[in-house]
């Protein structure tokens, strides 16, 4: 059996059976939707429904819908693109790699992030696929075999990497939480009584895949489990570094920079741990999950949000030197344009909600505290938006010639179209929230004797 | 003589693998142990050989960058060579540090699929598939032990709940 420190808090709060963890978890499937499910399904769905409005017209019409000009040819899809993949590292972060430091307190939370991760990164995926222009030929990113001369794509070039990265990342992701899901489904299928909700019983066993939980299966499981989370840990670092030599490998001042796969794995962690907290902090309270998602578990991901935002805070700083350092002109006007240039006040709430706002979790009080977490989480969320915002807009403003120098705004169907995948992201999120076991039961039943709280203090 | 099949009901894991080691040590043999979630050590109590799972993903992994290699040497390489940005195209050993995001990723997608898809069909997991589970409790809080017993159950029977079970239920063959 697990053994764990005694002073250590208990990361299962109340006096819980393993028949009281099937139950609270099973209760979202079984019951009813309360009316604050109802109040964000709808909201959330109005948004999708207005950005897929938006994303036809721009099929129809074409990228010129988009605020896009010849300077700036990247510009809100790009950073929408690059903040929800960021977003989706948490989900990964979460599964894997503490998994594999056998961390405990993942265990109420690592089913829910895997899901950001996957909405997350349908988001992401929307984005490249629609500023083709022509997205019935996106299949011409993949390897297959043609009749045009074989027109291969170019394997030399950072954006097939991503093609490559995204769509592994995404499938592995899939699977991963899917092999978690089987025993969970194989719960909620046990429960269902076959007379009283007969198709809810049909419909999870074809998605239990006739899980019984013998040994050997669990011993499999397990094995499973570690090995995947062994290969989700570089594959979820690469995914991002991958993304930033979509601009590192360019010859763009602001771009060109040798910081940039860390920075952005960096900067992926810290906006991924602030999206799961927003979910979270929301989810617990729409399906009832008190007693599972702590101010422990909050506590802990804020311990990492200081750690990564810290070092995202660096990581602006090594820049800001480096280009100074560099000797070089055009480096320099970069990043001082980025500062105090025409998008200063981008620039400014960057700064702001990702090196300062974090900092505060230093005050324990703050720290432990689901409002002031909540509302920091928000704030990180816009501010690494801004991020992306800043290196690539910035970026390309100014062009080499300063004829060419323009600004870029948004057009409403940008907008739209981002308001549309938060649509999308949240749509997909509260029907899961209400169709899947949001915690892994097997995984949690499994330390309810060394970290439940009724355990704990009869020791 | 008949075979009977007797169905061991415990509540409490530490209990169950208390008593599989007990029961082991007198020579009986358990036929399968169903639980809600994995036990540590119960496999070896159970004398469960090593499950070869991480090996056969290393085999797919290998595959995968194998598989990946041979691909973008005969698309970059072979096929069409072009020249990009002056990087060198004639061969696959000049060209490669370009193609290790590549081949990285060919590596985890073989083995992270492949070995799911290995321990999907070895455990005989599929879409509407059934439970042979003989107890639906043991998905929620119970842990059962299945043992075969020829001819009179009763010393089985006694050793079971004198190592902790709390409902023993048989069926007759």
């Amino acid at each position: 059996m697990h053994k764990e420190a005694e002073i250590r808090d208990p990361l299962i709060l109340g006096n819980k059976t393993y028949h009281d963890i099937s139950k609270d978890i099973a209760k979202p499937v079984e019951g009813k939707a309360n009316k604050y499910w109802w109040i964000l399904f709808s909201l959330s769905l109005v948004l999708f429904i207005w950005g897929v409005l938006c994303i036809a017209y721009t099929i129809g019409t074409g990228i010129g819908a988009w605020g896009l000009n010849k300077t700036v040819g990247w510009a809100w899809d790009i950073t929408n693109f690059v903040w929800w993949i960021g977003i989706g590292h948490a989900g990964t972060l979460i599964s894997a790699v503490l998994l594999l430091f056998r961390q405990k307190w993942r265990m109420s939370i690592n089913r829910s992030a895997e899901a950001m991760t996957i909405f997350a990164v349908v988001q992401a995926a929307l984005f490249p696929l629609i500023h083709m222009g022509r997205p019935w030929l996106a299949y011409y990113v993949f390897p297959i075999p043609n009749q045009f001369g074989s027109l291969w794509m170019n394997f030399n070039s950072p954006l097939i990497w991503d093609v490559f990265a995204i769509s592994t990342y995404f499938s592995v992701s899939v699977v991963f939480w899917y092999i978690g899901l089987i025993p969970d489904f194989a719960m909620i299928r046990d429960r269902m009584s076959a007379t009283i909700s007969p198709m809810k019983k049909k419909l999870y066993s074809l998605l239990s895949f006739g899980w019984s939980g013998k040994a050997k299966h669990w011993q499999r499981f397990e094995e499973v489990s570690l090995v995947l989370a062994g290969l989700a840990t570089p594959l979820v670092f690469s995914v991002h570094s991958i993304v930033s030599m979509d601009f590192a490998t360019s010859i763009v001042p602001g771009w060109h920079t040798t910081i940039f796969p860390p920075y952005f794995v960096l900067g992926a962690l810290f906006s991924g741990f602030a999206m799961v907290e927003t979910l979270l902090i929301i989810m617990r309270k729409v399906v009832s999950l008190e007693s599972y998602i702590t101010i422990k578990h909050i506590e802990y991901m804020n311990v990492i949000i200081i750690l990564t935002g810290s070092l995202v805070g660096t990581a602006y700083m090594t820049e800001l030197f480096m280009s100074w350092y560099s000797g070089v002109e055009f480096e320099q006007y970069a990043f001082l344009n980025r500062a105090t240039g025409p998008y200063w006040w981008a620039y400014a709430i960057m700064m702001t909600c990702n090196v300062l706002t974090p900092q505060l979790y230093w005050i324990k009080s703050i720290r432990t505290s689901f409002v002031a977490t909540f509302v920091i989480s928000i704030f990180i969320n816009i501010g690494m938006w801004f991020e992306r915002f800043v290196i690539i807009v910035t970026s390309l403003h100014r062009d080499y010639l300063p004829s060419a120098w323009t600004m870029f705004s948004p057009t409403f169907i940008d907008i739209g179209i981002f308001l549309g995948t938060i649509g999308f992201f949240f749509t997909l999120f509260l029907l899961y929230s209400r169709t899947f076991p949001v915690i892994a039961q097997a995984e949690l039943k499994s330390i309810l004797k060394s970290s439940g709280s009724e355990y704990k203090n009869k020791k | 003589m008949s075979t009977n099949t007797l169905y061991g009901i415990f509540d409490d894991e530490e209990v169950l693998l208390a008593s599989v080691k007990e029961i082991r040590a007198n020579n009986i043999e358990i036929e399968e142990v169903f639980s809600p979630f994995a036990i540590h050590g119960l496999d070896k109590a159970l004398g469960l050989k090593e499950t070869r799972m991480a090996i056969m993903a290393f085999i797919y992994g290998c595959l995968g960058l194998s598989l990946g290699a041979l691909m973008i040497y005969n698309i970059m390489i072979v096929d069409w060579p072009q020249n990009i940005g002056g990087k060198p195209n004639f061969t696959f050993y000049h060209n490669m540090p370009a193609f290790v995001p590549i081949l990285f990723e060919c590596t985890v997608l073989f083995a992270a699929h492949l070995m799911s898809i290995t321990y999907l069909i070895r455990c005989g997991l599929f879409p509407g598939g059934t439970s042979d589970s003989p107890d639906e409790r043991t998905t929620d809080d119970k842990f059962l032990m299945v043992i075969n017993v020829d001819g009179d159950s009763s010393p089985v029977k006694e050793m079971l709940t004198k190592t902790g079970a709390t409902e023993i239920n048989e069926k007759e063959a």
